[in-house]
């Protein structure tokens, strides 16, 4: 069995790297952009929360590989910017998880008491001073579980990519297939390395909610 | 004692002010001027309006009809004006709202760093400041959770004091409080009126109102029924919604 591993290092390092990378990219892309929609949901302005609303209701209702073929096959045809397939990926991967990382800040959001907002407004803070400086630095500390599911489920998402010419992870198998290499312990090693790649989601996880069930 | 001489304008004024909560009329024409350095007590049974009136001065709760000014300035719809605005009105609430995850001194220094760009070791020096004046600088790197109600609540008024406002506004300040801890709270209140802050302080206190009110505002269904001096208040009301309410709260 290790020497299947051995023989295609090669493949697995390069595989597991891009996977990484990928999980990496997208990941940070969707906190960023996921936390921006949540704002624009709670935010005192209607336009901005219909628009909030409106990309909540379009990416979380699509299925990944269907933004995965609008970005694969429709994207190019816009004749927009050219852009790598791994490119590419990253972008459909952020845009789909960032609807679900708008939808969990929210609910932490919804978490705060109502008398922070009003505290903060009544000292003169403006919107974003309030959501930014009182009321995120608190949501945050409820939403480090669900917040974790979601980038568990990017992570093992990452492997629909491989279906667009992204060498990741799951682009290992077929790669072994061709190679002749024995298929069923070729996906033991995949299995197993998706397991190391959870750990230090897991435990940031728990060192995130140890320090701040302490501080409060 | 006697409301001291003021020059225009008053430091709140309320014209013709209405609001509702769906099919709730909760203040009808309210009409109401705070002159500065005045303190004023809002008074009434639960239900009322006093606090959706004092809520209101800062926008806490938007108007339907009629005009509030601060100062002599309209208050600014929602944006950076009304925030500029809410900066100089300092408000107290029932349930302190310290921000749970700030430490005391954090608590107070936060604003007058952020809102009023003030550097950080000089808020730091104004908020311990404030703290010993409230007499709690000895809890100021604790959590709010850390904290007794009224230790809570004394630092939520410094908080409020840090951005040197023009106006206090207390919603029922010592409401959630253990009865141990409302004079302490109290206390400090009744400190600041005596330094001439113009204050408007929704209540149920009514030795305070007795001690440091220049007026006592009474309200009953939404409308102001008596405004008038503490002592004659107490002793002569007019209406008899005030009598009723006073025979209520005084028998026992």
């Amino acid at each position: 069995m290790i020497q299947l591993l051995l023989d295609n290092r090669d493949l697995f390092i390069t595989g597991f790297l891009h996977t990484i990378l990928l999980f990496v990219l997208a990941g940070l892309g969707a906190l960023v952009l996921g936390t921006l929609l949540a704002a624009m949901r709670v935010s005192p302005v209607p336009a901005l929360r219909l628009l909030g609303t409106g990309y909540v209701t379009i990416f979380r209702n699509t299925p990944l590989t269907l933004v995965f073929f609008f970005f694969a096959f429709a994207y190019p045809r816009l004749e927009l910017v050219d852009v790598s397939f791994f490119t590419r990926a990253v972008l459909a991967l952020a845009m789909y998880t960032a609807a679900f990382v708008c939808e969990v800040v929210r609910s932490g959001i919804n978490t705060v008491d109502v008398g922070q907002f009003e505290a903060s407004r009544a000292l003169g803070f403006t919107f974003s001073q309030t959501l930014t400086t009182i009321v995120v630095p608190q949501a945050i500390r409820s939403v480090v579980p669900p917040m974790t599911s979601v980038l568990n489920s990017l992570l093992k998402n990452t492997t629909i990519a491989a279906g667009f010419s992204v060498l990741e992870a799951g682009q290992i198998t077929p790669a072994l297939s061709e190679r002749g290499a024995p298929l069923l312990i070729g996906m033991f090693w995949i299995a197993v390395g998706f397991g190391i790649l959870v750990v230090p989601l897991t435990a940031t996880q728990r060192a995130l909610e140890k320090r701040w069930s302490v501080a409060r | 004692m006697s409301a001291p001489a003021t020059a225009d304008p008053p430091m709140i004024r309320m014209v013709g002010v209405h609001k509702h909560f769906g099919s709730l009329h909760v203040l009808r024409d309210i009409n109401l001027d705070v002159a500065r350095g005045e303190v004023v007590v809002v008074l009434g049974p639960s239900g009322s309006g006093k606090s959706t009136l004092c809520r209101s001065i800062n926008r806490l709760e938007p108007i339907d009809e009629g005009r509030i000014e601060i100062d002599g300035t309209p208050l600014p719809e929602e944006g950076r004006a009304l925030a500029r605005l809410r900066a100089d009105v300092g408000m107290v609430f029932q349930q302190f709202n310290l921000f749970a995850h700030k430490t005391i001194a954090e608590n107070v220094e936060l604003a007058p760093v952020r809102v009023r760009r003030i550097s950080r070791p000089d808020a730091h020096a104004a908020a311990m400041q404030l703290l010993t004046r409230v007499g709690i600088s000895d809890q100021a790197d604790k959590y709010p959770a850390q904290l007794s109600g009224g230790q809570q609540q004394r630092a939520a008024i410094a908080r409020a004091l840090a951005m040197r406002p023009k106006v206090m506004l207390f919603d029922e300040p010592t409401s959630a409080l253990d009865p141990e801890m409302v004079q302490e709270v109290l206390d400090v209140m009744t400190a600041l009126a005596r330094e001439g802050m113009t204050m408007l302080v929704v209540t149920h206190e009514m030795g305070f109102a007795r001690r440091a009110a220049h007026r006592v505002v009474f309200m009953s269904d939404g409308e102001i029924v008596e405004d008038s001096a503490p002592d004659q208040f107490f002793t002569a009301p007019r209406s008899e919604r005030a009598k009723d309410f006073l025979g209520k709260i005084l028998t026992h």
